[in-house]
């Protein structure tokens, strides 16, 4: 995945070991699943070095988790393209919750685990109050342009930083292909957020639709007009104006 | 007998206009569905207009998104003049592949060769009836916040493609 890690523990008793526990886990998840890495059981398997039969236990179970997601959403998930697999839209959220559950065997209850920007909070932050997340803006990265708080659930985006205007089917200069720059998903846990988010914003405009027809989730999308649409139940984990 | 016969086609006029009515009802049903139909679409995006125009001039104008910062890193230092063209990166959702063009040593356009298009829409998603959802317009906010939600796949992609074309065009 090669992406930035962030866990914060609110709370004493977290030591270095117990964190460095839960980088090694990320580290080892990325040594099995990096498409970009030669050595990787995905680079093998996509090589024919590899079967999965020989994969593998947690080669096996994402294999199972995304043929599971693909056919909960037609085919909009799919790890396989032109005869390669490529599982980074489904491990990404499946690695965040079991590194959160490492924590949370070790008896913590308020943190949260980020990854490439989803993350898994469970409890409060160290003021006290539900966990505080930035949804990032799509048109500038400097820029939050939504803040929601959230607690024992997981929140995942997808989407691009390319200014829509520029991104045109190359067949027909006057098509646009992208309108939906960003998709925010709050789920039960991250690895549901991720999975879903992913297959969501693959649909286009359709995503936040498939997204408010499934129960337990919301989301927020925001489109190359600079418009965002949000799900019925969104508003709840909103914050305005620094109040809840 | 003769009373019968006009009591007889008083039946028929009612039959008829019983007819008529559900004739036009029916045809108003279909005129409504078809109506809809087409113009469900519109009536979200003309609903979405107004807070747009709206907005303060500042907050219509994208500020500094990744591809001006390639610029302004690109225009210190000098690339030749020439097409590039990156490499095929993955982007999950497809393969993403640009081509940068340098004139007078900087970078003057930045196109796309190939970019994830195969958001099929299904049949299914179509069919559930559309819900209506709450639109607004996306407005910076106070960055007090624990951490940050945001996209990777596609930029990261992206951001490689580019470098790799940047790579070939040094001088």
């Amino acid at each position: 995945m090669g992406m930035p890690v962030t866990v914060e523990v609110n709370g004493s008793g977290v030591t270095e070991f117990i964190l460095d526990e839960v980088f090694s886990y990320f580290e080892t998840i990325d040594e099995t699943f990096s498409t970009y890495k030669d050595h990787s059981e995905i680079s093998r398997l996509n090589r024919h070095e590899l079967e999965l039969k020989d994969a593998s236990e947690d080669v096996k179970t994402i294999f199972a988790l995304a043929e599971e997601t693909r056919l909960s959403t037609d085919g909009f998930f799919d790890i396989q393209r032109d005869g390669l697999y490529d599982p980074s839209g489904i491990v990404k959220g499946w690695a965040i919750f079991n590194a959160a559950e490492i924590l949370r065997r070790r008896g913590f209850e308020n943190f949260y685990v980020e990854a490439g920007g989803d993350i898994q909070a469970f409890g409060v932050n160290p003021q006290g109050q539900e966990w505080r997340v930035g949804i990032r803006s799509p048109f500038n990265m400097a820029e939050i342009v939504k803040v929601i708080s959230i607690s024992n659930c997981g929140v995942a985006t997808s989407g691009t930083y390319i200014r829509g205007q520029h991104i045109y089917n190359p067949n027909n200069r006057d098509e646009l292909i992208c309108d939906v720059l960003s998709l925010t998903v709050i789920g039960p846990d991250i690895y549901e957020a991720d999975r879903f988010a992913t297959a969501a914003f693959a649909m286009g405009r359709d995503g936040i639709l498939f997204i408010e027809n499934l129960q337990g989730f919301e989301g927020y999308m925001i489109d190359q007009n600079r418009m965002a649409t949000h799900t019925t139940g969104f508003e709840r984990y909103v914050i305005h104006d620094g109040t809840h | 007998m003769s009373k019968s016969q006009p009591q007889r086609s008083f039946n028929l006029n009612l039959a008829i206009n019983k007819f008529l009515l559900s004739a036009f009802v029916v045809f108003a049903f279909i005129a409504y569905v078809i109506h809809q139909h087409f113009t469900g679409a519109n009536d979200t995006q003309s609903a979405s207009s107004p807070p747009v125009s709206g907005l303060p001039a500042s907050q219509l104008q994208p500020s500094a998104p990744g591809l001006n910062t390639v610029n302004q890193s690109a225009a210190s230092s000098s690339y030749k003049n020439g097409t590039y063209t990156g490499p095929q990166i993955d982007a999950y959702y497809g393969m993403v592949q640009v081509e940068a063009i340098v004139q007078n040593g900087k970078i003057a356009d930045v196109q796309f060769l190939e970019y994830p298009n195969d958001r099929r829409t299904s049949q299914r998603i179509n069919s559930i009836a559309m819900p209506y959802l709450q639109q607004e317009a996306v407005q910076a906010q106070s960055a007090n916040v624990d951490m940050i939600s945001g996209a990777t796949l596609t930029s990261q992609a992206f951001m490689m493609s580019l470098q790799s074309a940047l790579d070939s065009a040094r001088n």
